[in-house]
């Protein structure tokens, strides 16, 4: 339903391609007496994270760029993507496509995503395996080569990737709406696939500009996972990405548009008959955690499961169980931003009846939280569910590499990411209380409804799908 | 009502002990170095006094244990009139059992961090539980009474209905599903493989207690139970707890005799109109079953055809040479009573025709001339390089056992199959073409307002 990071290939379809592509919110990790992972720098400056985990002979190898769909010119929407895409095209060393191909003849799985704050690469191999695909990797981080037909040919590739993605899919066109709706002025407004005019004007020039820009050793963290130590990555990456320049001309700074106050909430209303049934969705503008006050960002990941994480979740009890108002209820908490966070409610209208009760009873669970809080039982099943995540989570290399290399990225220390469960111990209910009146400000949102046919709205029949925006009182 | 204020304050003290134990397992992970080569996974057979048998693999560095299980079954033992009510029963064993209600039965999990899902194939009914190792005696008691106790009582079968039902329409309108249950309509016409897995809002709404109990009582069983355990349990404790959970279960499974059955020998183009501005198209043919000796031969060469990534055929022709598509690929699904080869395309809706020309043209060179020797050697390389890293985490070699168990490969499977890939040469490949790739009788459906198809066949 949402894009929250667009990727290289359809992940979907294998089980041999077992990467997670949608990033989960956490930004996890353990008890800081013994860190999991170690950290330390390149001369060049490149970043490095080495997580151990010897239990198979199996290393997960990724490069994350601080750079995302976020950070593109305007007017070239989809541009950091399309770039994660051509990185698969040729260097000196790589024939045109051959990348995947070498990986897969090293009996490894390879690929690449990217979000608003991050491109990111991977390979997972053997760890016997781990020097040659460092070497590779290193090579094309400098020694991209792109034809205008290869970068035509995959244009097209994206075009259908959006199709797919986006236009087949009524619930992704109106979530594409509601973040464009968002934000007055800050760029996660933007799909990160990119609006399809924009991305059918990209070219060569463009991607190899941002290219040359910002893939440097300097604006890249590389995190190893498995089974491999810290003194063996430190070699292999000395003679790999420490071979490379740093590039002064990418700053340490990522200076976005700042977004004004937001003084007044927004509605949107998409009718289109492959909808379905009849759906509200609510976005409420957030902290993340690197831009939340202490402990602000943790009381918002309580509250959020507390109101719409499963079937004992305040939401659910009371549209579904209770009321039977929905078929299903639900929401998250996006706290993984550079910039900023977001909180997604949704419910799915019942049979008989209609999204004005349902958008009522949303609002009335909200100020009741916000009014007389959370229950103790409560507050203590959300935080064992959030940290028993995190556990099962443990038990994956490639959940690991990704864990640390998304909170380094935007700007979390190890130690954050590793005292983040007891963090989330120290969460009361009186945090909780508050982090809903302070974060869930109807000013701040944006209510969605999708609508499989016209109601009697004038502003909403269209034959095949329309958008209207109006702030509320 | 003070019964249950004691459970809820028993449910509490425990609750903070386990809090303790969440911690615990952090420090763990942090200091682990044990290594488990996948070569030499040692997976034992453990069989309890009553006779049930599962596989385990100990691993005692983190305390988790998970647990995955298998009946057979499935959507093709649904009755007759009443498509969906195996995948309605899988929605509803975390609905409440013995004493507790819904609600309180998902507390509970909750309090003890316990994960519980289930799923099911048209073949089989798969549950997975994780769980604490501390915490394992009250997750074994939950998963007991789910099994063999759900409530099934009205309300939540109604809540569980209105969602079965929205995600019926939801998919009568998503082109991959309706494109895919189209495919299998046209194959296994007659037959519970042509029914939608899922139902029909007809179904659905037709689905009593009585029918969800009734699947329930003859499918579950001990006999047609499969488990695997891995983590941090040995053997005794899980011979011990097979009888506790699974004792109860009757003998025999009660299973309808579903034939065996074949796509028909003659292709089709099935067109359905959607106003979407992509179309998506299904295409496949009769496979080779598991046990057929030509299976492993068909298995590198869709590898090669579509099941590669980007390392196959498809993939190289319809999106990388031409953009035609973002997603294009291939699988081989062998099933109890049947077989089949699989695959899929998405391309807008103007050059929908030119994509299946071009796996068209591809099949057809896979079956006249067949893979190059490079081909072979890169397929090999990949599929036995890789094999390793699908036994990187606890939950997915017990996923992979259980599917092997399922199969009913043998515990040797894990240690011998790489060679059995080795052993394939490009004449078994043509041999296996031979047997399967006939593109007259390819079936295709597609969604969507395809420009330039006619129907053929």
């Amino acid at each position: 339903m949402r894009i929250l990071a667009s990727c290289r290939f359809p992940l979907l379809v294998s089980s041999l391609v077992t990467a997670l592509m949608l990033a989960t919110t956490l930004s996890a990790t353990s008890a800081h007496a013994a860190p999991r992972a170690n950290e330390f720098k390149l001369a060049n400056g490149m970043q490095v994270v080495v997580i151990e985990d010897k239990r198979a002979p199996v290393v997960t190898h990724m490069v994350w760029y601080r750079v995302g769909a976020a950070d593109e010119p305007r007017g070239e929407s989809g541009i950091a993507h399309f770039l994660e895409h051509l990185m698969f095209k040729s260097t000196d060393k790589i024939a045109v496509g051959e990348f995947s191909k070498i990986v897969a003849r090293l009996g490894g799985q390879d690929n690449a995503f990217t979000s608003q704050d991050t491109t990111a690469y991977f390979q997972r191999v053997a760890k016997d395996r781990l020097a040659k695909v460092m070497s590779m990797e290193a090579d094309r981080m400098v020694n991209l080569r792109l034809t205008d037909n290869e970068v035509l040919t995959e244009r097209n590739v994206i075009l259908e990737e959006r199709r797919s993605r986006v236009d087949n899919n009524p619930s992704a066109i109106l979530s594409e709406q509601m973040d464009a709706t968002l934000y007055y002025s800050h760029p996660y407004a933007i799909p990160v696939i990119g609006w399809e005019h924009e991305i059918a004007r990209l070219d060569r020039e463009d991607a190899l500009n941002f290219y040359k820009h910002y893939y440097a050793p300097n604006n890249a963290i590389l995190v190893v996972s498995g089974d491999v130590g810290v003194d063996e990555v430190r070699k292999l990456a000395e003679e790999t990405y420490g071979k490379i320049p740093s590039n002064p001309e990418v700053g340490a700074n990522r200076l976005r548009p700042v977004e004004p106050p937001q003084l007044a909430a927004r509605e949107l209303v998409l009718t289109d008959p492959r909808a379905g049934k009849a759906s509200f969705h609510r976005y409420y503008l957030a902290p993340s955690y690197v831009k939340a006050q202490k402990g602000e960002a943790e009381s918002l990941d309580v509250l959020v499961r507390i109101l719409a994480n499963g079937s004992t979740s305040r939401l659910y009890k009371s549209l579904v169980v209770d009321k039977k108002i929905a078929s299903s209820a639900g929401g998250w908490y996006h706290g993984d931003g550079l910039d900023s966070g977001k909180v997604a409610l949704y419910a799915i209208a019942a049979d008989g009846s209609d999204l004005d009760q349902v958008e009522a009873e949303i609002d009335r669970v909200i100020a009741d939280v916000a009014k007389n809080g959370v229950t103790e039982d409560e507050l203590r099943r959300a935080k064992m569910g959030l940290t028993a995540d995190y556990v099962y989570e443990s038990d994956n290399q490639s959940n690991m590499a990704r864990r640390y290399g998304w909170g380094l990225v935007v700007g979390q220390s190890i130690e954050d990411i590793e005292e983040w469960p007891a963090a989330i111990e120290r969460v009361t209910a009186a945090d909780v209380q508050k982090a809903a009146q302070k974060s869930l400000d109807i000013r701040q949102s944006v209510s969605g409804r999708l609508l499989p046919e016209a109601d009697n709205d004038p502003g909403t029949s269209n034959k095949r799908a329309s958008a209207t925006a109006s702030p509320r009182g | 009502m003070s019964l249950l204020r004691q459970a809820g304050l028993h449910v509490r003290a425990v609750a903070r002990v386990n809090f303790v134990n969440l911690l615990a397992v952090f420090f763990l992970l942090n200091i682990v170095a044990l290594s488990r080569p996948a070569q030499a996974m040692d997976i034992k057979t453990v069989k309890s006094a009553s006779g049930i048998e599962a596989w385990l693999v100990e691993e005692h560095s983190v305390p988790l244990v998970a647990l995955r299980f298998a009946f057979t079954g499935g959507s093709s033992q649904d009755p007759a009139d009443k498509a969906g009510v195996s995948n309605f029963l899988s929605a509803m064993l975390d609905e409440g059992a013995g004493d507790l209600k819904s609600a309180e039965f998902q507390e509970r999990m909750e309090d003890i961090a316990m994960r519980m899902s289930y799923e099911d194939s048209r073949d089989t009914f798969y549950g997975s539980v994780e769980t604490l190792s501390a915490n394992r005696p009250q997750a074994m008691e939950l998963l007991k009474l789910a099994l063999t106790k759900p409530r099934f009582d009205d309300d939540a079968i109604e809540r569980i209905r209105g969602q079965l039902k929205a995600s019926i329409v939801y998919a009568s309108r998503d082109p991959d599903r309706v494109a895919g249950n189209a495919w299998y309509a046209a194959a296994f016409p007659n037959h519970p493989y042509g029914k939608p897995k899922d139902g029909t809002l007809e179904t659905i709404s037709s689905i009593t207690r009585d029918d969800l109990e009734a699947y329930r009582s003859r499918i579950f069983a001990r006999e047609n139970l499969k488990v695997v355990a891995v983590g941090d349990i040995d053997a005794d404790a899980l011979a011990k707890l097979l009888d506790e959970v699974f004792g109860d279960l009757p003998q025999k499974a009660k299973l309808n005799s579903v034939s065996d059955v074949a796509p028909p020998k003659k292709g089709s183009l099935i067109v359905t109109e959607m106003d979407v501005p992509q179309s998506v198209a299904v295409f496949g043919l009769g496979g080779l079953k598991r046990k057929d000796p030509d299976f492993m031969s068909a298995f590198v060469l869709n590898h090669i055809i579509g099941g590669g990534g980007f390392a196959s055929k498809l993939m190289e022709e319809v999106r990388e040479k031409r953009g035609l598509a973002y997603s294009v690929y291939s699988y081989l699904s062998p099933m109890d009573h049947s077989a089949i080869f699989l695959g899929s395309v998405a391309t807008k809706n103007e050059a929908i025709a030119e994509s299946l020309d071009v796996i068209r043209a591809e099949l057809k060179k896979m079956l006249e001339t067949g893979p190059t020797e490079e081909d072979l050697k890169n397929a090999k390389d990949y599929l036995t390089g890789s094999y390793a890293l699908r036994f990187d985490s606890n939950a997915k070699i017990a996923s992979q056992l259980l599917g092997i168990m399922v199969e009913d490969m043998g515990i040797d499977y894990v240690n011998t199959r790489n060679a059995q890939i080795e052993a394939v040469t490009l004449e078994d490949i043509k041999q296996a073409a031979k047997r399967f790739l006939d593109l007259n009788d390819l079936i295709v459906t597609v969604v969507g307002k395809p420009a330039g198809l006619a129907p053929r066949g």
